[in-house]
């Protein structure tokens, strides 16, 4: 029986430790200092907002550990002995392995802004961050924020929940914009201002300035002004949380370095998550992946690997998903802020401005290669097989009705957008052929399709 | 290509930048709303008899606009989206002081009706003047609770619907409980009585409503002269035998459960600030699975054996079984368990506490919906994030995220198909849908083959 022990009870290690057990009956241990138990990241603005507690957010009963057989230690992980195989903990007591996990997440990028450090500035990411903001709510009168990515829009609402003023410092032109075309990161802006937050596109943080007893009091943006706040959001990304791996043989690039089965350069050792680095990224992804879906498919790929079984890491066609406030948004297949090269667009808008629909295809074939949705539901199911079967525009828009997500009797917008595409496209028209729900039988074609593909 | 900062300032209530702040008039509303409680409280201890029609608008209509301009301020004035800020922090709807005085205020006001009712005999009388315009009768004590039973269905049912205005699906969902509960349980007995026919509450029917299924009941229909009492036999045994197949056959329980039972009705509307206190522990499925198996045994052994003893008999008059087991079920199941703790303890254990550990109907429907219907909530792919939103906001308890974070379709019998899990996903993974039943429940034992659109191993 081997002893695996995995440092990070995030989504990753956690998705680690049952394959784990799923496969085998090795002892597992699980250390991590943020909490005790498992939550879900993704929810933290809940719990602020108070649509759920941290109990809430958390996926298993806390017997679950216990019947599982997988030993939790709240603790901070100060070094990793290589040689020795062995861990020393923050209470001095020591742990050896077998097998090492490390799946220690990320950590919000600070830039060295002028005032970092004081009192009232942060980012967030864990609960203690949470906590943090939550013990000086009530002392907030403005708040301001500064990185317009997908964790400040949701620090925004959060303050907005507690009718904190927002000031919201976006660099880019336009919110989020190397992401989201300019159609749709311009809707994403008219719906900040709709919720009165004071979005300022194109503006950067010059410092934050803080009081004598070195709490912040105001921000100084670039252009020279000066805002009164009480608390500044540090959210202008994340990075591989390795600080305490540094100083070792251990190969660390931006993240920990890994190969496709997850080992780093140490025997033994592999890592999973938002801390690992692929030295050789897969097709069409990115060296670092973190995202709560990657993060799960690390852990379970890597307790099959640490079994000694065939499995290697498919992630599959990019997807992602997001809510701007009250507009979800969803994406399959790589679509950023600009066009690749040779590739064309459909983009499709309803006239109320908060729903819409792009697909990017190629000028050549005509095959779509990604699908932005926002304020509309579309199937996994139906979007990434066409992508992967290069089905082509036409028959997409004729079909679009099998990827229609939205719950029942909601507005359906097949119609208007074919009668769009036929404008668009006056020498290639189509009929609408697929209306929402007959969409099993157009999965079952497209199921069987990629099999039969892959297969061959 | 459009300007990226174009606001159209039409659509702003307030100047650009500036958040405003209701809370004032919201308090306002609150207390016009709490004053409308205390007159109709001054009301039962005399005044209520004495001033019929001051009292009955005076308090009614307190509340009604109270609760309504309460619910404009909350919900109305931002933008459409789930709304659910502060409910695990809220003195009422998180197990706070507010919720114990209500559930002691509802469980104290569901003893006294069943046990004294007599105590709100002022009530009653300042009910009469609705009643007698509508029914052409006097008032009793269950027309008096059917008159507030409607009107909490209504004035919460509109808060529903404000509060949930970017899902259509909420919109005409809880349309229909309104209307089901307006016509079908309260306007539609209400004439028959007027127009001298036998009362009846077309929505319910055997097993929930049990004496439906009882011999005396049919002896009681059949002695009417009249042709409406011929139907309301049709009409009841139809649903219970034919409609109830078939419509969950198609739909799942939920054409019953949350569009037309007024059991549901109430819970998805007076209920609804409570909704999310429904336990999610796996211990809870175990005991609602007993109990609510046995209390669905109970009554068809027990209808069963009525009739036998009615066969025996040659007779369809009552009998003592009958009469003891409508007594004791009455008791049992309609009073204590459906009122007291069904409904008064709304704000403890959440909304559907009868529903899921007690209702027979709903055994009955479930099974059905679990085993021969095409009913099921589709997960979309590898899009959730585990939030757990699903789960908070289900009220029946069932844990929606453990499903949905492995990709599996949620086909379970106490499903009721309210919808909200779906409306309050951040990240729009579940779908409640009607299809082939072929594939509807997957077992899918990797997120990897999920998303890689592999077969089901
Ligand atoms: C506010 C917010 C919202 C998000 N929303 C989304 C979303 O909607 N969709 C999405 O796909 N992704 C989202 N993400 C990203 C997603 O949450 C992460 O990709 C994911 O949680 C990473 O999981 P992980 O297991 O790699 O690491 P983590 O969840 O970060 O877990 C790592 C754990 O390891 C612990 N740890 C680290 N070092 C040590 C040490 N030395 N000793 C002991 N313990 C240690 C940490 O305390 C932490 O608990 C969001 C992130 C945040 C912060
Ligand atoms: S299904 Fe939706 S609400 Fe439920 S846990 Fe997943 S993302 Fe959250
Ligand atoms: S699973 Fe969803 S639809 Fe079913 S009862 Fe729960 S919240 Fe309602």
């Amino acid at each position: 029986m081997k002893h695996i022990v995995i440092i990070g009870n995030g989504i990753a290690g956690v998705t680690a430790a049952r394959h784990l057990r799923k496969l085998g009956d090795d002892k597992i241990t699980i250390i991590s200092a943020e909490t005790k138990y498992f939550f879900s990241r993704t929810a933290l603005m809940y719990i602020y907002m108070g649509h759920m507690t941290l109990q809430d957010t958390q996926p298993y009963e806390n017997w679950f550990w216990e019947k599982n057989r997988i030993d939790l230690i709240q603790d901070k992980v100060e070094s990793v002995d290589y040689s020795e195989k062995k861990l020393l903990l923050a209470s001095k007591t020591e742990v050896s392995y077998d097998s090492l996990i490390l799946a220690t997440g990320a950590k919000p990028n600070m830039f060295g802004w002028k005032g970092q450090d004081l009192d009232g500035a942060q980012g967030l990411y864990s609960y203690q961050n949470l906590q943090y903001i939550e013990e000086r709510s009530h002392l907030i009168k403005r708040a301001v924020i500064v990185g317009g990515g997908l964790i400040g829009i949701e620090l925004a609402e959060m303050f907005l929940s507690r009718n904190i003023k927002v000031t919201f410092l976006v660099r880019e032109k336009s919110f989020w914009n190397k992401i989201l075309p300019n159609e749709e990161s311009a809707m994403i802006n008219r719906h900040i201002f709709e919720h009165h937050i004071d979005l300022r596109l194109g503006a950067e943080l010059e410092e934050i300035i803080g009081d004598d007893s070195g709490k912040v009091k105001a921000i100084k943006i670039k252009d020279g002004e000066v805002l009164d706040c009480e608390f500044v959001g540090l959210t202008a990304g994340v990075s591989p949380n390795i600080d305490f791996l540094k100083d070792s043989d251990l190969n660390l690039g931006r993240g920990i370095k890994i190969d496709q089965t997850f080992k780093t350069n140490m025997p033994d050792v592999y890592a999973i998550g938002d801390c690992a680095e692929f030295e050789v990224p897969l097709e069409g992804r990115l060296p670092i992946e973190q995202v709560w879906y990657t993060g799960k498919m690390h852990g379970e790929t890597v307790a099959h690997v640490i079994q000694g079984e065939e499995k290697t890491y498919k992630p599959g066609t990019w997807f992602n998903s997001a809510k701007f406030l009250d507009i979800e948004y969803q994406t399959y297949g790589m679509v950023l802020g600009q066009l690749f090269d040779g590739q064309e667009t459909f983009y499709w808008e309803a006239p109320n401005g908060k729903i819409s629909v792009r697909i990017n295809f190629s000028k050549e074939t005509m095959a779509v290669e990604g699908f932005n949705f926002m304020g509309l539901r579309a199937r996994h199911e139906v979007c990434v097989p066409w992508i992967e079967n290069k089905i082509t525009l036409k028959e997409v828009i004729e079909n679009f009705g099998a990827a229609n997500f939205d719950p029942e009797f909601y507005k359906k917008y097949e119609a208007v957008i074919v009668q769009q595409y036929n404008e668009e496209y006056p020498n290639d028209r189509v009929e609408l052929k697929t209306k929402k729900g007959l969409f099993s039988n157009y999965i079952q074609k497209f199921k069987r399709f990629s099999l039969t593909e892959r297969s061959s | 290509m459009p300007d990226l900062n174009k606001v159209d300032p039409s659509i702003d209530l307030t100047s650009a930048h500036e958040h405003q702040d209701f809370s004032v008039l919201s308090k306002v509303a609150v207390a016009i709303m709490v004053i409308g409680f205390l007159i109709l409280s001054i009301a039962v201890f005399g005044p209520g008899a004495k001033y019929p029609k001051l009292f009955l608008f005076s308090s009614f209509g307190a509340i009604a606009f109270g609760s309504l301009a309460y619910t404009f301020l909350t919900y109305f004035l931002s933008p459409s989206g789930v709304k659910n800020n502060h409910i695990t922090t809220s003195a009422l709807t998180a197990h706070g002081w507010l919720a114990w005085i209500m559930a002691v205020g509802l469980t104290g006001f569901y003893v006294i009706h069943y046990w004294w009712s007599h105590l709100f005999e002022n009530w009653y009388r300042m009910m009469d003047p609705l009643s007698f315009y509508v029914r052409g009768k006097q008032t009793e004590d269950w027309i008096f609770y059917g008159v507030l039973y409607t009107f909490g269905v209504l004035i919460m049912g509109i808060r529903a619907i404000v509060k949930y205005r970017h899902s259509r699906y909420q919109i005409i969902r809880t349309c229909m409980v309104i209307f089901s509960q307006f016509f079908l349980a309260w306007l539609i007995p209400s004439l028959l009585v007027y127009f001298k026919e036998p009362e009846a509450y077309v929505n319910y029917f055997w097993p929930l409503s049990f004496k439906d299924g009882f011999p005396l009941h049919f002896q009681s229909l059949l002695q009417e002269p009249s042709i409406m009492a011929k139907f309301l036999i049709f009409w009841s045994l139809g649903l219970t035998f034919i409609g109830t197949p078939i419509l969950t056959y198609y739909f799942g329980k939920r054409w019953y459960c949350s569009w037309v039972c007024g059991c549901g009705g109430l819970a998805n509307t007076v209920g609804d600030p409570f909704r999310q206190n429904s336990s999610k522990k796996l211990i809870s499925w175990k005991i609602e699975r007993w109990m609510i198996n046995s209390v669905l045994i109970f009554i068809v052994v027990s209808t069963g054996y009525i009739w036998y003893v009615a066969a025996t008999a040659g007779t369809l008059k009552i009998n003592p079984a009958d009469h003891y087991l409508t007594k004791s079920y009455g008791f049992l199941i309609g009073m204590v368990f459906s009122g007291v703790v069904g409904t008064g303890f709304y704000p403890i254990l959440g909304t559907r506490v009868w529903c899921r550990f007690g209702c027979p109907q709903a055994a009955i429907l479930g099974f059905i919906q679990r085993f021969f219907s095409r009913f099921r909530i589709t997960t979309n792919g590898g899009q959730c994030i585990s939030c757990g939103n699903c789960s908070k906001y289900c009220e029946m308890g069932i844990d929606v995220r453990s499903y949905a974070e492995r990709g599996a379709n949620i086909v379970r019998a106490s499903c009721v198909g309210c919808g909200m899990c779906a409306t309050v996903c951040p990240r729009g993974v579940l779908n409640l849908e009607n299809g082939p039943r072929e594939g509807r429940i997957n077992k899918p034992v990797s997120l990897s083959d999920i998303i890689n659109f592999e077969e089901d191993k």
